[in-house]
């Protein structure tokens, strides 16, 4: 038999048909839907008047526009509001499944995935949005779709897709001290670049990789869409049958035995071939930060930033561009820069974990008064666990409050806007211009980096508060 | 719900020489709240085009009237980021037909490739002689063909080969929709449901 990588292994498994010349059909265990892209899918199987094809295997929740105080009350924002009671809609008329606004397991639709089970090894998961890339953590191959798209696996189960390539991307050594799962992505893209990896499907591997906890791993696949990639998965081990064991959509009893066993061969076999193989030392990343308005440009929070005269032309163009519109001076340091909002929370960095480290750094200080710090839970279920291990009263204590689950400022849909000419250090993923409301500047870092900011109110190497 | 046929196309071209568009410049997110597919021409690369009290920005491209046509060409690594149709929607209701760039972040040439909208990649040295032409005369037209998958510049007869999927190429010269072809494969679908249980 021919040697196959992960990525071969689930992919095949699941080739309904090989178009000649075309796409392949490939069959989709898990659909995840939310109200911002499925709305004219909907639309458009009711047009040909079919319903959809597996409800059961299809789980919907409002995550994109919900407002983050007051979820009791109706959405303002006329339009958002549509926007989820069309979702509520269109959920009810096709036997799909919902967690609304207010329900218990309610949150962004890359976190409730895994938190319930949903996610599993070994499966094919779409959702309309390009964080799908998230759930590879699990050893599932998992990407982003377009409406058109959410449409035809609605209608049919099955997506057609080109097969992607594959690439390899290994990270060995021990991290250093405050270096996160986040750090090691942003150091990956800013070395291959916001476009390095597309058509690509990633693995990564390597021993700095597996010995992250899962949420570690779910944020590394989450941000493999930013540097083009398709998506990115890891190898299901003993971390991830631990994570998905027990929870409620997960396998049960001998089902789980059975699938344990069938999870275990989900590796690269020895000598498997990749298009492309990329090996960093995670001894040499350090906390990161990015400066510019895509993920790849990035830098060790400790750098001074280029001056641009390396570049060649086009890249240099397309720097200081970035720059102009971060108001940034190129050569100078990010270190010690000053800023206005700290946003912890997305699919990148809501999870409980997220939580959890940003408590345990700020625990007995005091936050900075002038920042305003938005902390948005991932989930209902990351919101009350974060109660029940009085994660809230150590950030009340420090003078921070925990909001409403939602994507919140990470896209800016509902009120959570980063105002025009404003700075903030996100956890999210996207530093694109506007991204967290007209005008907004980010910076991208992990929750640690957020941390520090947000007792000082400048840029801060979370190593020496540490 | 068949797409708009496309065979070839001549057009004057539009220039945005710039790289890593990003699918949130093409159209912010807070023109996401539809329902529907319609109108998102009407702000397309919103923030580009207009400043925060609504007054057209002059000096961007889309609203200088010297350059017009159905051809929009960008720079390298096109539609990035969100996975969001509404990008190639807004781009397609706008008026335009072919996107050309010398990259295409993948979701967005699956996602206009299912809308009729037919990206074309070139080589980097091909998208400066077109940049070029552009520049000396912005009336010059290109020639997309799609049959025979080249783009040509008129003005100087030049011409580069392009790649397109030869399924999707079809699909595109007949106006036909993907989702029709996989219902018609629903026994097979079954099969496949069974052979996995
Ligand atoms: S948190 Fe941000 S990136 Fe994640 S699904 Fe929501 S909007 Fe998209």
């Amino acid at each position: 038999m021919s040697k196959k990588t992960l990525f071969d292994k689930v992919w095949d498994s699941h080739v309904v048909s090989q178009i000649e010349g075309g796409p392949s059909v490939v069959y989709i265990d898990r659909h995840l839907v939310h109200e911002v892209t499925s709305p004219q899918a909907f639309a458009g199987l009711d047009k040909r008047g079919i319903k959809v094809a597996r409800p059961k295997q299809t789980f919907a929740t409002p995550d994109h526009n919900v407002p983050t105080i007051d979820q009791h009350l109706t959405i303002r924002d006329v339009l958002s509001r549509s926007q989820v009671e069309t979702l509520t809609k269109n959920c009810e008329n096709h036997g799909v499944t919902l967690f609304g606004l207010n329900h218990p397991w309610q949150g962004v639709v890359h976190v409730v995935g895994p938190e319930l089970g949903i996610t599993l090894p070994g499966s094919t998961m779409v959702c309309g949005d390009s964080h799908t890339s998230t759930h590879g953590a699990f050893g599932a191959v998992a990407f982003g779709i377009g409406t058109s798209e959410v449409e035809m696996v609605l209608a049919t189960q099955c997506i057609m897709q080109p097969k992607p390539k594959k690439m390899l991307i290994e990270v060995n050594g021990k991290l250093g001290k405050g270096v996160t799962a986040k750090d090691i992505i942003l150091y990956i893209i800013s070395k291959i670049s916001a476009s390095g990896g597309t058509g690509y499907f990633i693995e990564f591997a390597g021993s700095a990789i597996t010995s992250l906890s899962m949420e570690g791993r779910m944020t590394l696949c989450n941000m493999s869409i930013e540097m083009g990639a398709r998506g990115g998965m890891i190898a299901p081990d003993e971390t991830t049958f631990n994570y998905v064991k027990g929870r409620e959509f997960a396998p049960k009893g001998t089902d789980w035995d059975k699938a344990v066993v069938y999870w275990k061969t989900l590796k690269t076999d020895d000598g498997a071939e990749f298009d492309s193989v990329i090996r960093y030392d995670g001894g040499d990343i350090e906390p990161m930060i990015t400066y510019g308005t895509n993920p790849g440009m990035g830098c060790k929070i400790s750098d001074t930033l280029p001056d641009g005269s390396e570049f060649a032309d086009n890249n240099k163009t397309t720097f200081l561009k970035a720059l102009k519109y971060m108001d940034i001076e190129p050569g100078s340091k990010m270190l010690g820069r000053k800023i206005d909002y700290v946003f912890l929370g997305s699919c990148t960095n809501g999870r409980i974990e997220d939580f959890r480290t940003f408590a345990s750094f700020v625990k007995g200080k005091k936050k900075d008064k002038d920042t305003i710090v938005w902390l948005v839970p991932g989930s209902k279920q990351v919101e009350k666990q974060c109660i029940e291990e009085g994660i809230d009263k150590i950030l009340n204590e420090a003078g921070f409050e925990l909001r409403q689950p939602g994507c919140s400022a990470c896209l800016a849909m509902n009120d959570d806007k980063v105002p025009e000419g404003k700075y903030a250090v996100a956890t999210s993923n996207r530093n694109f211009e506007g991204r967290q409301g007209p005008g907004s500047r980010t910076f991208l870092a992990s929750p640690l980096t957020a941390a520090a900011a947000a007792l000082t109110g400048v840029i801060t190497d979370p190593r020496e508060l540490m | 719900m068949a797409i708009d046929k496309f065979i070839t196309l001549e057009s004057p071209a539009i220039p945005l020489p710039i790289e890593n568009v990003d699918t949130d410049q093409i159209i912010p997110a807070r023109f996401l709240k539809a329902t529907t597919r319609d109108g998102f021409g009407e702000n397309l690369f919103r923030d580009w085009r207009y400043d925060k009290n609504n007054n057209k920005i002059s000096n961007f491209v889309l609203n200088n009237s010297t350059y017009t046509g159905k051809i929009l060409v960008g720079g390298r690594n096109f539609g990035s980021g969100s996975s969001r149709e509404h990008a190639a929607w807004a781009i397609y209701d706008y008026g335009f037909k072919v996107v050309v760039s010398s990259f295409f972040a993948d979701i967005f040439k699956n996602n206009s490739l299912n809308n009729g909208l037919l990206p074309v990649q070139v080589s980097e040295g091909f998208l400066s002689k077109i940049y070029s032409a552009i520049e000396a005369n912005p009336a010059t037209k290109l020639k997309i063909d799609l049959e025979n998958q080249t783009i040509t510049l008129l003005s100087s007869g030049e011409s580069e080969k392009f790649d397109i999927n030869p399924y999707k190429r079809t699909c595109l010269m007949n106006g036909y929709d993907d989702i029709d072809y996989l219902l018609n494969m629903k026994d097979k679908i079954e099969a496949f449901e069974k052979s996995k249980a």
